[in-house]
């Protein structure tokens, strides 16, 4: 493994993404099939499974390109490699402690979080030697540092930070305030997300400055300035999760007002497309290039969706809906995912002389099956969480088994979607895997001698 | 040189601000329902909820999973109550696992949801809108 660690966070995500697909297809079907593995593994135990190994592959991956990019890219030697090399071994390590925890039902329980409590100290160890690593590497050594670096650095320290907010629970006087326990809770998921996102966003404007040979993109006034939107509706945006929840209206007046600020962001995202759409065209063959463009049209559909959910009167209805699930599936898959693919092809195309997959027909199939069919499985959970809102407003009628019973065609169409989407996940994630495990186990090969 | 120290300023100050707002959310009172403190029962009801994972499937305040119902108010609602929850824990109905809790975990489980119950409402049905997109939502 000489040299090649940061390589073995990217396979280890995209093996997580193709399990953690997997297994949120087979939860899918329970939907349709109650009964369905419920003697094998139940649904309690299924879930988690399935989140926290697709939050895996993003923040593996995400970190494994953040290496890769610093040490073979950049050509900035790393404070050291060991501390790489044991993140590494530490992630693995927990990685097989989580899939025991929820394999075998030993679980916390706590949303998104249910994998055995202790088992978050050495995730968070494994970012604190990460984080460590990072800024001893870059503090002396470059200056002047463009926005994806200050993103990286304050999402390293953020994770960190919420994930530990996270467990704030563990403290009787938390735990015991229902209402504080559960607004904390959710502000720290909220944050947390904003935090691996300052990653993986990081990560893309980094790749479009390498695209377009083009520093500038990552060092001007206007990228500091959405840094700093984003940043700022990371650690004060979040409680649209809770608009609901009984907490003093301040928290959510600010919630509110922070969440707005989003439209700023809306607004220059649609000015740009009508400014630079033409002059791009020629880049879209390049797949790196095409997952970006693609990302970008889902920020818009989800960054829409997100201000809608931001204003209270929209968030009641939508709220525990299937909407919300949309939105974290768009955002997930959506942005999250593609550009974590683009990252992945770049750095394949930086270890071989004539980029494979560029030509490769499961991948450039792939990229359109992907996309389509998310945004069907996008759509139907919109359609089902709208219809979710009509019942909630009118429940005195009817049951949650009649709820559920009526959406069955709605669960059908979802299921579908949802299994070509992982269809086309596999005829995407499958040739790089195969690329990067050659370049990482073909012997006396090492990342140092890069084809760039 | 300008622009890093303006960066500088940009990021104490958020980080100030996010201190003051954090020792709020923290330490002051965060809600206003008359009920939010969880007796010893409920906290080991809650133990339960968490360690079977129960919000896989079940939502409070419309946080949780999809498969089940919402179960903010299943104790005060007047078609259902507590009682009648209680008869679905170790029923394994559906796609439910079929749990073997005690008659205490039951009971513990049943006071969580109760004192849950006691903090708000969801769906807030007599909630007000307001035309500049704010919702007035009621307490308990």
């Amino acid at each position: 493994m000489k040299n090649n660690f940061s390589l073995g966070f990217i396979i280890l995500g995209l093996c997580a993404l193709i399990f953690g697909a997997l297994i949120g297809l087979l939860s899918s079907i329970v939907y349709i099939y109650p009964d369905f593995l419920k003697n094998i593994i139940p649904f309690n135990q299924l879930r988690p499974l399935h989140t926290t190994t697709v939050v895996s592959w993003i923040i593996l991956t995400a970190t494994g390109g953040l290496y890769f990019y610093i040490s073979k890219i950049e050509k900035i030697k790393l404070f050291s490699e060991n501390l790489g090399k044991l993140h590494l071994v530490i992630f693995i390590l927990t990685g097989i402690g989580i899939l025991y925890s929820l394999f075998s039902g030993k679980m916390g329980g706590r949303e998104y979080l249910e994998f055995f409590p202790l088992l978050t100290i050495p995730v968070l160890l494994g970012w604190l030697l990460f984080g460590l690593n990072y800024f001893l590497t870059m503090t002396n050594k470059v200056k002047n540092w463009p926005v994806y670096y200050w993103m990286w650095g304050t999402g390293l320290v953020f994770m960190v930070y919420h994930l530990s907010e996270a467990h704030f629970w563990i403290f009787n006087e938390i735990r015991s305030d229902y209402i504080k326990d559960l607004t904390i809770q959710w502000k720290s998921y909220g944050s947390f997300v904003g935090s691996w996102n300052l990653l993986v966003y990081g990560t893309v404007i980094y790749l479009m400055s390498k695209i377009k040979g083009d520093d500038s993109i990552g060092r001007g006034k206007i990228s500091f300035f959405f840094y700093f939107l984003g940043l700022t509706n990371l650690m004060f945006g979040w409680a649209h999760h809770t608009y609901i929840i009984p907490t003093q209206p301040w928290i959510r007046y600010l919630a509110y007002a922070v969440s707005m600020t989003e439209w700023i962001i809306f607004i220059h995202i649609v000015y740009n497309w009508s400014k630079s759409l033409s002059k791009e065209k020629k880049k879209l063959n390049i797949l790196t290039y095409k997952f970006i463009i693609a990302s970008e049209i889902w920020v818009f559909l989800n960054l829409t969706l997100a201000l809608f959910m931001s204003i209270p009167t929209f968030n009641y209805f939508m709220h525990g809906t299937h909407i919300t699930v949309g939105h974290s599936m768009g955002t997930t898959i959506g942005i999250n995912t593609t550009i974590l693919f683009a990252s992945v092809t770049y750095i394949i195309s930086k270890l071989t002389k004539n980029n494979p997959l560029e030509n490769n027909k499961f991948v450039k199939s792939g990229f359109y099956v992907f996309n389509i069919s998310l945004l069907l499985f996008w759509l139907v959970l919109i359609i089902g969480g709208i219809y979710k809102a009509i019942w909630m407003t009118n429940s005195a009628n009817t049951s949650f088994s009649n709820l559920q019973d009526s959406s069955n065609m709605i669960y059908i169409i979802f299921i579908i979607s949802g299994s070509i989407l992982f269809l086309s996940l596999l005829m995407l994630t499958i040739p790089m895997l195969k690329k990067l495990i050659f370049f990482m186990f073909k012997k006396g090969n090492n990342t140092d001698s890069l084809m760039i | 040189m300008k622009n890093k120290t303006g960066n500088r300023i940009t990021i104490s100050t958020l980080i100030i601000l996010f201190i003051g707002y954090n020792y709020n959310l923290y330490v002051k009172n965060t809600s206003v329902s008359s009920k939010t403190s969880l007796s010893h029962s409920a906290l080991k009801g809650q133990k339960i909820w968490q360690t079977n994972n129960c919000t896989a499937c079940h939502q409070l305040y419309g946080l949780g999973g999809y498969l089940g119902p919402d179960l903010t108010n299943i104790a005060s609602n007047p078609n259902k109550g507590i009682e009648y929850a209680k008869s679905f824990f170790n029923s394994g109905i559906k796609s439910m696992p079929k749990f073997n809790f005690s008659e205490n975990e039951k009971n513990d489980l049943a006071i969580f949801l109760n004192e849950v119950d006691q903090t708000g409402f969801y769906p807030n049905k007599n909630a007000e809108f307001n035309y500049t997109g704010w919702v007035d939502i009621k307490y308990k």
